[in-house]
């Protein structure tokens, strides 16, 4: 078999990884440039990541786009699991089938008509919108995926793990703590990184539910981009690329290694 | 090792002891899924220390009985005692009922040692004592070197074992063993067989096992339920289910088995003559209660209990000509496929006692098969 790599091959392999990675990657190369204009090089400077840190705006906008991040992934983790759970696992009851439907609904529903909903929501209860009804609405977008990812890792769980915990004495949900979630949570962990992410770089549904004093980061980056592109600005999105980068390669670390590591052991423990 | 001698200590027979309270008591259990029905109305009593087997093909419900005592089901109706409580409100959990899995199911973020004592952390024994009862059931087991691994980390057959020791912790009332060495090759299943037995002696501990695998059945239980589409057939001691089995169908599913389909000729002092064939002489067996003459019976006769000879013997009561039409040969036991006049097969097994080049039987020759009349069974159904 000829396993030369052809130039077809290249080409369309450089042409695919320049659409998607030469705009970030010209963002980062200037985000070390020193000059003020952001379209002439003229040298190399970490300047603006120093400056970057005495912006009280933008230290504070990251403050709270981590706080929501943290606070919506967590929850959403822990709904997402639950939402999970009794899907894959509560067998045939009525509406199931909707019910699945609706938890992945989110996944292809356009922002916009989420951060709509979200806010007429909010509305109509009266709450002010903050930093709190965006936690709100990060986890519920953000939940669908948690679910996606551990009830996929549930789908392969060995149904008589359970039972044994059971028979052995466990209640139910010292069933589910000291059996089912120590196996799944690899699955558990990687859709808290997914969830993270996705909070941390959320810019639509914010700008529906922040209130003023609620800026998140995004938000910030999108309103100092409409009077200008700074290097200050380019410095922070490298800064954010880093840590998404860091985060989905480290998501899908955990559950590729892990969770391809257990089920092996898993299927060795089961067969012979 | 002290062998088991019949003679030599009493039998072992609560069943047929009117005294004996059962330990278990299925009172017309029903199962249904849907409208399919799992288990049809069975009534059984299972005795404290037996080792009963479910035996059947898929299917036929065996697993549901015993999913049924672990508390993983609930019947349809019907009662399931135990130790005279009826266990229908009780959950798995509080149940004094332990199960070895098919799968194992071995906690496998769990090493070994924590495996087994996964439930006595979840029961009354007090901490302290339960390092001591894991060592004990790691001896009894024999894998006390092997405390510290995962269940990834050792074979099979040990893995069989810890499953095997984690469900026997608790010191249960009833262990269900579900298929338990069905992923063990034969020699290994073999030799587990064996020690099941020993381990089940030991701890005096009443086994419900679940298996299709006749053979396992035979060698393991004391008493035997042969289950078809969620009835059972027969229930009885393996001797009784190989050597009398009431029906076509459990003398077809243990063993190997001729069964010559007749019409009774004539019933007389306890003997029974069944015409078979055109120009054969009736075959001669044991009559069985309410037979009547001209009833459609099985004659049910096991290939070992059939004689093969060159000449034609005389003091048997059934002598049938025919031409051998195959032999296959297994070492330790030759069986031969005889072909019948009129195209009917029987197979004769012999032991292989002498050696190969001493034997005189060979492909097409003429053969008599002969049995006593008592080597067979007549079967109504």
């Amino acid at each position: 078999m000829n396993r030369r790599f052809s130039w077809f091959n290249a080409t369309s392999l450089t042409l695919g990884f320049a659409f998607l990675y030469l705009p970030m990657l010209i963002l980062v190369i200037y985000s070390f440039n020193a000059s003020k204009l952001v379209t002439v090089w003229a040298g190399f400077s970490t300047k603006w990541y120093g400056e970057l840190l005495q912006n009280e705006a933008f230290l504070g906008a990251a403050w709270i786009t981590l706080k929501v991040a943290v606070i919506s992934s967590t929850v959403a983790t822990v709904l997402g699991t639950m939402a999970a759970y009794v899907m894959v696992r509560a067998g045939r009851f009525a509406g199931r089938t909707l019910f699945s439907g609706m938890i992945y609904a989110p996944l292809v529903m356009p922002e916009v008509i989420t951060g709509l909903a979200m806010l007429l929501l909010f509305i109509s209860l009266g709450l002010d919108r903050g930093v709190f009804t965006i936690i709100l609405a990060h986890i519920t977008f953000t939940m669908c995926f948690v679910s996606v990812v551990v009830s996929s890792r549930l789908a392969t769980f060995d149904k008589s793990l359970e039972e044994a915990a059971l028979d052995l004495g466990c209640t139910p949900f010292d069933a589910f703590k000291s059996v089912t979630l120590p196996i799944i949570a690899p699955a558990v962990i990687s859709g808290w990184l997914l969830a993270f992410t996705l909070s941390l770089d959320d810019l639509v549904i914010s700008q529906f539910v922040a209130g003023p004093s609620s800026t998140t980061l995004p938000m910030k980056i999108f309103s100092a981009v409409r009077l200008g592109v700074s290097p200050e600005i380019n410095a922070l999105s490298t800064i954010l690329i880093s840590i998404v980068t860091v985060g989905v390669i480290s998501a899908s670390l955990i559950s590729k290694r892990n969770i391809a590591r257990q089920r092996a052991d898993e299927q060795k423990a089961l067969q012979l | 090792m002290q062998m088991a001698q019949p003679g030599t200590r009493p039998v072992f027979a609560p069943w047929s002891d009117p005294a004996e309270k059962p330990l278990i008591q299925f009172r017309n259990v029903t199962k249904k899924f849907g409208d399919f029905v799992a288990i049809d109305n069975i009534t059984v009593d299972i005795f404290r220390r037996e080792f009963f087997a479910l035996l059947g093909p898929s299917g036929c419900g065996k697993t549901t009985l015993m999913r049924m005592l672990a508390g993983f089901e609930a019947p349809t109706s019907g009662t399931i005692l135990l130790d005279g409580v009826d266990i229908a409100p009780v959950p798995p959990n509080k149940r004094p009922v332990n199960m070895m899995f098919q799968s194992y199911a071995l906690f496998p973020h769990l090493s070994v040692w924590d495996n087994i004592a996964f439930g006595l952390r979840r029961s009354d024994m007090p901490k302290e004592q339960i390092p001591a009862r894991v060592e004990e059931m790691l001896r009894l087991v024999r894998l006390e070197k092997f405390a510290k691994r995962r269940p990834h980390q050792i074979s099979g057959g040990q893995r069989q074992r810890v499953a095997l020791a984690r469900s026997l912790a608790k010191a249960p009332k009833l262990l269900l063993l579900d298929e338990p060495l069905g992923a063990l090759d034969k020699k290994l299943r073999q030799d587990t067989q064996f020690e099941l037995m020993d381990i089940q002696e030991k701890t005096g501990t009443t086994f419900v096992i679940v298996t299709h695998d006749q053979e396992e059945a035979m060698t393991v239980a004391s008493r035997v339920a042969v289950m078809d589409h969620g009835k059972m057939i027969q229930i009885d001691t393996p001797d009784r289910i190989y050597e009398t089995p009431n029906s076509v169908y459990v003398a077809d599913f243990i063993g190997d088995v001729n069964i010559i389909e007749g019409t009774v000729a004539d019933v007389a002092g306890g003997k029974v003559s069944i015409s078979w064939a055109e120009g054969q002489p009736a075959l001669i067996g044991t009559a069985p209660e309410g037979i009547a003459k001209g009833a459609r019976v099985h004659y049910a006769i096991r290939p070992e209990k059939v004689a093969i000879a060159t000449q034609p013997p005389s003091d048997r009561a059934n002598v049938i000509e025919g031409t051998v039409h195959d032999i296959a040969y297994l070492g330790n036991i030759s069986t031969y496929k005889v072909e019948l006049p009129g195209g009917r097969m029987m197979k004769a097994q012999v032991a292989n006692d002498r050696r190969i080049a001493r034997r005189d039987i060979t492909w097409d020759d003429k053969v008599w098969l002969s049995f006593t009349d008592t080597a067979g069974i007549v079967l109504l159904k």
